[in-house]
């Protein structure tokens, strides 16, 4: 495994929602080796405060070198990034973190809940390219409202995958929670990718072990390094406490300790 | 921006040098020789190795290993860190594999390494520091020895060892009496007098101290209503704490004929060079290492640079030039 420091132009920045971006970043050597799965820690600014690099999923990841990074803005580091411009060079290290495990598992079930849609999209298309994608494969998204789910619904459509929404407010797809729509899918599928909000994935990882369907999550944490040296983002696992960073940030869901 | 990644690296290998001839970065802390100040702190380099993709490990003055108990700790519950203003607190918890395994599963990487690798020992009792120092003594590939006194003595109480400087001298002979090594002392802030406790030090046979360890902080999160670390404190570092850090660091070299090395917030060559005027022999680059891993690197190229434009040959030279009143 092999991570780059690079500084990395901005070649293009999308919003595409409110608050929601999209950044298309030159970052040859980085696309070169990523996994889906894999995320980078990113300097918003080049000062000290923020101080912390954030870490970001690998949204996706081209054959021209460049990869793209997904974020809403939830505070100061999410801010500031959002108003860096085209042209502009941030400092990114990457890809670090294990990615996500293939199977010969399959059909399989992508769920991503708000941002955490971001490394499955990479996913599905990195499934599509090494001939492992079954035609039976199923994606299900959910987020707040039909403007954050529904730029991303079509390019899962466009993939091939069957795709089903849910959203709080009801205005596309089902009107809840996407475990709602899941116990339907869980009898045709052998294996469950998942990322998102913590409660979703909870409620995710139940309906998964009731229906003995292989499930791994991709988690969430705060981190100074991303490199397994300042030890900041743990969670607790089954055997003791967990690393994040190094790791995961994917897990087996039966590695980690479930409060449901 | 192939070609700029290109000019970058040049200038890393040397491009830039002056013909006059490369200044002399050696330092010397006790009778551990440094080929540059620039060493990495304990508990924000790892065990190295997991810096080795992104940093050139042969361009550091030394390596201080993530600290070291008797047994492997586990460390606290999460959450362990949270951002501050330019800075951010941690309470991690000492998290570390215990000196058997750091022995058999990390030494054979870091012995290979061509800078000298500090061990930096951490206990909950005298008796604890000392059996570490046993067990790391002759061990090879270890240089020096740094103690770290800011853990708490749970015989007393739990108050930490750093505070009392009757009971840091404690440790410190007990440590000095356990190995043969050169030995550090890594001071912490938390203090009403730092000098006193690096007299104490002093007077009990280490042979340099360190300083700063973390600042002891707090920060909560007024909607949930609850401590953002689970441990509720935990250590400031980062450029927020530099001044005081600088400030400490100044009083304790004038105060001392111990070697000084100066550690808190130190991110640019610039910042180095505050704590070598002030009269630190080296610096550790710490919390700098998580959010620009070339930190290090780029700081032993930036004071290379500052000697060849000041003229000045050797790096000693400028230790301790601070210019104070009308001088």
């Amino acid at each position: 495994m092999s991570e780059f420091q690079q500084k990395c132009s901005i070649l293009s920045r999308d919003c595409l929602a409110p608050d929601v971006f999209r950044l298309t970043l030159q970052a040859p050597r980085i696309a070169a080796v990523a996994q889906p799965g894999q995320f980078v820690m990113v300097r918003v600014i080049e000062g000290l405060d923020p101080l912390l690099r954030r870490p970001f999923s690998i949204h996706r990841s081209f054959t021209n070198g460049s990869i793209s990074l997904l974020f809403k803005v939830i505070g100061k580091g999410t801010e500031m990034l959002a108003r860096r411009c085209v042209g502009d060079e941030l400092d990114v290290v990457g890809p670090l973190g294990n990615g996500f495990e293939f199977s010969d598992e399959r059909p399989v079930c992508l769920i991503g809940g708000g941002m955490g849609i971001a490394p499955l999209l990479f996913l599905a298309e990195q499934l599509l390219r090494t001939g492992r994608a079954t035609g039976k494969d199923h994606v299900l998204l959910g987020a707040r409202n039909k403007d954050e789910l529904a730029p991303f619904a079509e390019q899962f459509s466009a993939l091939g995958y069957a795709v089903q929404l849910a959203t709080d407010d009801g205005s596309i797809g089902h009107k809840g929670f996407i475990p709602d729509l899941l116990d339907f899918v869980l009898s045709t599928v052998d294996q469950v990718y998942t990322c998102g909000p913590h409660l979703m994935m909870e409620n995710i990882v139940r309906q998964c072990q009731q229906a003995e369907v292989r499930c791994q999550v991709s988690l969430e944490t705060h981190m100074a390094c991303g490199m397994g040296a300042c030890l900041g983002c743990t969670v607790n696992g089954k055997r003791g406490l967990v690393h994040v960073c190094k790791q995961g940030p994917v897990f087996n869901a039966d590695q980690l300790e479930w409060s449901l | 921006m192939g070609e700029m990644e290109e000019s970058g690296m040049d200038s890393r290998s040397g491009a830039k040098i002056a013909p006059c001839g490369t200044p002399d970065l050696r330092v010397q802390i006790g009778s551990l020789a440094l080929r540059n100040p620039v060493m990495t702190a304990s508990g924000t380099f790892g065990y190295a190795r997991e810096f080795e993709n992104l940093v050139d490990l042969d361009q550091l003055g030394g390596i201080i290993v993530k600290g070291i108990s008797l047994q492997p700790k586990p460390g606290n519950p999460p959450p362990r860190i949270v951002e501050t203003a330019c800075g951010m607190l941690n309470a991690i918890g000492l998290e570390n594999v215990g000196v058997d395994r750091f022995i058999t599963g990390k030494m054979s990487y870091l012995r290979k390494l061509s800078a000298p690798v500090v061990v930096n020992i951490l206990g909950d009792s005298v008796e604890e520091y000392s059996e570490i120092a046993r067990r790391l003594d002759g061990v090879e590939g270890i240089a020096a020895l740094e103690v770290n006194i800011s853990c708490p003595n749970v015989k007393k109480g739990g108050v930490a060892f750093g505070t009392v400087p009757a009971m840091a001298a404690r440790v410190t002979e007990a440590v000095r009496q356990s190995t043969t090594l050169p030995l550090i002392v890594k001071l912490s802030p938390n203090v009403t007098d730092i000098v006193v406790m690096a007299r104490a030090v002093a007077d009990a046979g280490a042979d340099a101290v360190s300083l700063i360890n973390t600042l002891i902080g707090m920060a909560i999160d007024p909607i949930s209503r609850r401590p953002r670390l689970a441990n509720v404190i935990g250590g400031l570092s980062g450029p927020a704490i530099k001044p005081v850090a600088l400030r400490m660091v100044w009083q304790v070299a004038q105060a001392v004929s111990l070697p000084v090395i100066g550690i808190g917030g130190i991110t640019t060559a610039n910042d180095a060079l505050e704590f070598l005027l002030a009269g630190a022999s080296a610096v550790q680059i710490g919390t700098a290492n998580f959010y620009d891993p070339s930190s290090a690197e780029n700081i032993v190229q930036g004071l290379t640079s500052y000697l060849q434009e000041q003229g000045e040959d050797r790096l000693v030279d400028i230790i301790g030039t601070l210019k104070t009143g009308t001088d």
